[in-house]
């Protein structure tokens, strides 16, 4: 049901962890739903130096939380902005239908990291960022 | 890594080999219809007619009794709309069930709602089990049915099948029961325990899949299922699953036969997992430890997900499954763990293990080995396990 990429970056997560002192701090989902993500940012002259997530959710949910973080590793903090849940899916070859809202939430865990960290700049992160999302994203028919 | 631990015979069990070898001649050589007069046919008619016999056997029914079907689900969907039906007709429209049914009958009894039925479920509690005073208090004069499951097919708890039996005689409304995951398991005597519709699968017992039956007590009627033909008593018309049905009943001769024997083993590995598994900190057993399928293990861990554990004990070559969310196909977990009042966060990290005798206690042990350290690095990984651990301290 997964395809290589997914169970790859599932066994084998890259950047687990926290980073302590953190610049930006984000977490999405809740505990109902059954996934939780959380993104540390380290963040230093416009550059993302360090990202370290903590997962509670599925298999994709854990995949998609390693590879966004790979991708915005080590890059200009627009390439952040800019990454969208689609991005996510493509770079993990696909995810089965019913787990696109994995990919979802990784996008909206970095942009409310980058969110924290543009507020403690003392930087509106509405322009950049857009509205932020609700506890309970975008997801149909949860019943909890 | 061992090679492969099978722990998922509730979802499905493996074909044996010697009812595999039974079925095999009407695979090839005996492929006669048994409504067939030429001799061909008629040796094809008897041996659909000695595996009615040997599914009747093992429940203490009558042949006349047992009509062949497709499997399970048809035969709860053809029990309860078909009683559905026939009462309706008296004017009674209630049904009686409870929460944590199978969908097979959930969703039948879904259905006849929409068609103006009127549904009680009754809960079933922490313990997975149904109280006879509900049931007592449920029953009304329109009462037309109460189906209500042997034993549950994620949690393994087993009802009290004979006391619901007599409340239902004594109040005379028809009696249903779902089969599936005990017929082949337990001891089960339809007339004994006052059955009037029982549903069973016969791949649950190590028989083929695609083939079931539904016990029809003598004198309770139902409308014909399918149309068409004389087979089934005209009741389920179709040319018969010769070889299926061949099958079925080999397999639960043979699972029938050893028992006694098998549940003790099985006992043994369940109770060995259960014991192993609550070691593990922030764990449980869902639903009754004693009155429940010998085969059946479910559990919870907090602060993981039930896919991820999954997963990562197919990687160790461990077959097993869960009722999170994620599994479902869903956003909800299963509404089996739901009905025991376990809140949504613990039910996404649930595992069922279920075994069969091809199953050993080293499987047990293999087990209990590896799923410490699944959980640990999933919860290493996970920020709800860290919450649950600060509001530990505070």
């Amino acid at each position: 049901m997964y395809t290589e990429q997914v169970m790859e970056h599932f066994t084998n997560p890259r950047n687990v962890g926290e980073i302590e002192n953190a610049d930006g701090v984000g977490e999405v989902g809740n505990a109902k739903c059954g996934d939780i993500m959380k993104i540390f940012l380290k963040i230093s002259n416009g550059i993302i130096e360090d990202v370290k997530f903590k997962t509670y959710g599925c298999a994709s949910a854990i995949a998609t939380s390693s590879i966004a973080t790979e991708m915005i590793k080590g890059q200009p903090i627009e390439k952040a902005v800019e990454l969208s849940n689609k991005a996510v899916v493509e770079a993990l070859g696909g995810l089965p239908a019913h787990k696109i809202h994995c990919s979802v939430l990784a996008e909206q865990a970095i942009k409310a990291a980058l969110r924290d960290y543009y507020e403690k700049q003392g930087i509106d992160p509405t322009p950049i960022l857009g509205e932020p999302v609700h506890d309970c994203h975008d997801c149909e028919g949860c019943h909890a | 890594m061992k090679g492969f631990i099978y722990a998922d015979n509730a979802a499905t069990t493996a074909l044996s080999k010697p009812v595999l070898e039974e079925m095999m001649p009407y695979l090839t050589t005996e492929y006669g219809n048994a409504s067939s007069l030429y001799e061909l046919g008629g040796r094809a008619k008897m041996a659909v007619e000695r595996a009615r016999g040997q599914v009747a056997a093992a429940i203490g029914a009558e042949q006349r009794e047992i009509y062949f079907t497709g499997g399970g689900s048809e035969s709860d969907n053809w029990a309860i709309k078909g009683t559905a039906e026939a009462m309706a007709k008296k004017g009674k429209k209630h049904i009686i069930s409870t929460a944590f049914e199978h969908h097979a009958v959930l969703h039948t009894l879904e259905r006849l709602k929409k068609n103006g039925f009127e549904i009680t479920l009754l809960p079933v509690y922490e313990n997975g089990i149904v109280r006879l005073e509900d049931l007592e208090s449920a029953i009304r004069e329109d009462t037309a049915l109460v189906t209500i499951m042997y034993a549950n097919n994620e949690i393994g708890t087993i009802q009290p099948i004979a006391e619901i039996g007599e409340i239902c005689k004594k109040h005379g409304v028809i009696f249903h029961t779902d089969a599936v995951q005990a017929v082949g398991n337990l001891k089960i005597d339809v007339k004994a325990e006052n059955i009037d519709l029982l549903s069973m699968s016969s791949h649950k017992f190590h028989g083929p899949k695609g083939v079931g039956a539904l016990y029809i007590r003598k004198g309770v009627v139902i409308p014909n299922l399918i149309d068409g033909g004389a087979q089934e008593r005209s009741r389920r018309a179709g040319t018969e699953n010769t070889a299926g049905i061949v099958g079925m009943g080999k397999a639960l001769e043979l699972a029938t036969a050893n028992m006694n024997e098998r549940n003790q083993k099985l006992t043994q590995i369940r109770d060995r997992i259960m014991e192993g598994a609550l070691k593990i900190e922030r764990s449980r057993v869902n639903g009754d430890r004693v009155s429940r399928l010998p085969g059946n293990v479910s559990l919870c861990f907090e602060g993981i997900e039930g896919e991820s554990l999954l997963l990562m004990l197919d990687l160790k070559g461990v077959a097993a499954s869960s009722g999170s969310a994620c599994t479902s196909g869903s956003l909800d977990p299963s509404h089996v763990l739901l009905s025991l009042g376990l809140p949504h966060e613990i039910a996404h990290g649930s595992l069922r293990l279920s075994f069969s005798d091809d199953n050993t206690l080293e499987d047990a042990d293999y087990i209990l080995s590896v799923l410490p350290e699944i959980i640990d690095r999933l919860r290493s990984m996970s920020p709800l396990w860290d919450r649950i651990k600060s509001e530990e301290k505070n």
